[in-house]
């Protein structure tokens, strides 16, 4: 790796994570990934269901612990790190876009993208509400900022998880099937939003998707086919720093 | 700068409030089981302590006497037989009783001392006469002992040279009025033509029938126990120290000493099986107060699945969320123990506007101590605290995952 080529965001070294360990049951989803996400990369995971796309997102995004190989993030193995420090880092560096929003609720847009900064603080200030409120600006939903997201349309929903996910400004967004259930041209908004946000933040994005149309619009195709690495596709090279 | 709240507890209310209906039937729960507790607790304390105070009313608190007489055996080792009769006991002065009095005086804890010399006699009037006990004593010292310038119904608690206090029944029984004459006869023979100066209702008919006052030297004239008295009447500042204080007593005078808890054994009794049952009470509300926070917390921790995983998902600790579940728990018991509380105070009024004595007067006054409110919140907090524990564990442990697919 050249000194000039942006350093990897998250870098996986022979993972590998099975279920009911130790039990007659005993599955492994991932055979051994080996797989690096550079600053600013846009890459799409494509594979069909069951291949083990959701199961790598949730190693990536520290929400489970591999069974096996190493997990760096920046640089850092995360398996030496204790959960109360492994929960820290990925409330800071990763931001998450569910296929189903998971917005809070009880809470209005604002609160929702006010949380994570929330959570890190402790406690809301005023830097974080006018971040907030410049997000959801940037989402283009300032004028909806005090609504419930029961009272939001899917896709205002999906932008609301999107301006969140960016709310400390992760250098890693983890999008599962953030189009699934949106119709095409909503979908194209919010595609074209991360997209967006990936360019002005540099931020690395992972977003799993079963659209080949979103696919092949990312920088980077990732095909996983029964928990290993099918083919791995550059499109376009990531871009370089000016 | 606007007032922010912290993690914990924004989220904590607004999932109360979020769940609405769930909400107001655990605060309501919470609220009826301490509006149960603090009524019973004022109520039970307030008509004991009026128990207390009303038997108290006519009674000292520990009473000295002259030691019983007894037989000596006056048979020697070899003797076989020997035959003791109960002694008849006379009528005696306490021995040195100046002395007595000032060391009872200045025993700690005794307020009031009263000499009396007190014994058996008949009050007639023309063919009429009834049974007294004559009841010889110091009105300014009497009065600390029993509060009888309460009880007057006419004329004045005070005695002087051959003015003498009655009962109201005596009265009755023996046609008297203020200032009217009666004479008093003793079994020896003496006898005194005695003026009403005063007619008291103690609230108790037999004391009302028998009680007949006069001066200390007149009583010990009768009664033939020249400057001696019968017996020397305590008052004791906490009165359920009265127990020891006449151990003391009995330990440094060698005298005969009662107190009113002895004499009242029963009532003590009663009064402590009365606490017990209260203590039963009130420990079985808490229970299920517990057990209901408890079960509505975990059925919203199951509900509230989804929002913890989100939560833990943005970086939200365990800790975290242990702290959301375990607020939600002491808000609903501080804010159960205070609407409580104000449902106990109600309670209070209607019933003590229900709930009458003989005379008409409320049974018990419609007021709440401060401390009660005090214990109520005290407890209903960390009740509601404790009972959130194993919910809100639950929470934490909750696998973000597994929570976010749910």
């Amino acid at each position: 790796m050249n000194a000039s080529a942006p350093p990897p965001v998250i870098e996986l070294r022979g993972l590998r994570k099975a279920y009911n360990l130790g039990t007659p049951v005993e599955t492994e989803v991932l055979h051994g990934i080996d797989l690096s996400l550079a600053e600013g990369e846009f890459a799409a995971l494509i594979g069909p269901s069951g291949s083990g796309k959701s199961t790598l997102l949730n190693l990536i995004g520290l929400l489970e612990q591999p069974t096996r190989g190493q997990l760096l993030m920046g640089g850092r193995d995360t398996a030496q790190l204790p959960e109360a420090e492994l929960t820290a880092l990925r409330g800071r560096s990763i931001g998450f876009v569910f296929q189903f929003h998971h917005l809070l609720p009880a809470f209005s847009a604002l609160e929702n993208v006010m949380m994570p900064a929330i959570i890190a603080r402790g406690v809301a200030d005023d830097e974080a509400e006018a971040d907030a409120l410049a997000l959801l600006e940037a989402v283009g939903l300032k004028a909806h900022a005090h609504k419930k997201p029961a009272a939001l349309s899917g896709g205002q929903q999906q932008r609301v998880a999107i301006a969140r996910a960016l709310a400390l400004r992760p250098r890693l967004i983890l999008a599962d099937e953030p189009t699934g259930n949106l119709d095409t041209h909503t979908a194209d908004e919010i595609f074209a939003l991360l997209r967006s946000f990936n360019q002005e933040q540099r931020c690395a994005c992972l977003i799993v998707t079963h659209d080949p149309r979103l696919a092949a619009r990312s920088d980077r195709v990732i095909r996983l086919v029964d928990g290993r690495l099918d083919s791995d596709t550059l499109f376009t090279p990531p871009l370089q720093e000016n | 700068m606007k007032f922010r709240l912290s993690f914990a507890w924004l989220v904590a209310l607004r999932f109360l409030r979020e769940g609405r209906m769930q909400t107001l039937l655990i605060l309501a729960g919470t609220t009826g089981g301490v509006a149960v507790i603090v009524f019973l607790t004022q109520l039970i304390t307030q008509l004991q302590a009026q128990i207390v105070d009303r038997v108290l009313g006519s009674q000292a608190h520990v009473i000295l006497r002259p030691p019983e007489e007894s037989n000596r055996r006056a048979v020697d080792e070899d003797g076989y037989a020997t035959l003791i009769e109960p002694r008849a006991q006379r009528l005696r002065s306490i021995d040195q009783w100046e002395t007595v009095m000032r060391l009872a005086a200045a025993t700690p804890g005794v307020t009031a001392v009263s000499p009396m010399a007190t014994g058996p006699g008949f009050a007639v009037r023309g063919q009429a006469n009834r049974a007294i006990a004559l009841m010889g004593v110091d009105a300014e010292r009497y009065r600390q002992i029993v509060r009888m310038e309460e009880y007057m119904q006419s004329g004045r608690f005070a005695v002087a040279g051959t003015h003498a206090v009655i009962g109201v029944e005596l009265a009755r029984d023996l046609g008297l009025r203020l200032g009217d004459k009666l004479r008093v006869a003793v079994a020896n023979g003496r006898d005194e033509l005695l003026q009403v100066g005063g007619i008291f209702d103690i609230g108790n008919k037999d004391l009302n029938r028998r009680w007949v006052f006069v001066t200390l030297p007149l009583a010990q004239s009768l009664l033939d126990l020249p400057g001696g008295v019968s017996n020397l009447d305590l008052t004791v500042a906490d009165i359920f120290e009265a127990r020891a204080i006449a151990d003391t007593l009995r330990g440094a005078t060698g005298l005969s000493v009662d107190n009113w808890m002895q004499t009242n054994a029963q009532l003590l009794a009663a009064l402590r099986n009365q606490t017990v049952s209260n203590n039963l009470i009130r420990s079985f509300v808490t229970l299920i107060v517990a057990l209901g926070i408890a079960s509505v917390l975990v059925v919203s921790v199951v509900q509230k699945q989804k929002e913890i995983g989100i939560l833990r998902a943005m970086g939200a600790s365990r800790g975290m969320i242990l702290r959301v579940f375990l607020i939600q728990g002491a808000v609903v018991g501080a804010v159960g123990s205070v609407a409580g509380s104000a449902l106990a105070f109600t309670l209070l009024q209607v019933f003590s506007s229900i709930y009458r004595n003989a005379d008409g007067s409320p049974l018990f006054a419609a007021e709440l101590e401060p401390r009660f409110m005090v214990m109520a919140a005290l407890v209903a907090t960390s009740v509601g605290l404790l009972s959130a524990l194993i919910p809100a564990r639950r929470a934490a442990r909750m696998d973000p995952v597994q929570a976010i697919r749910s």
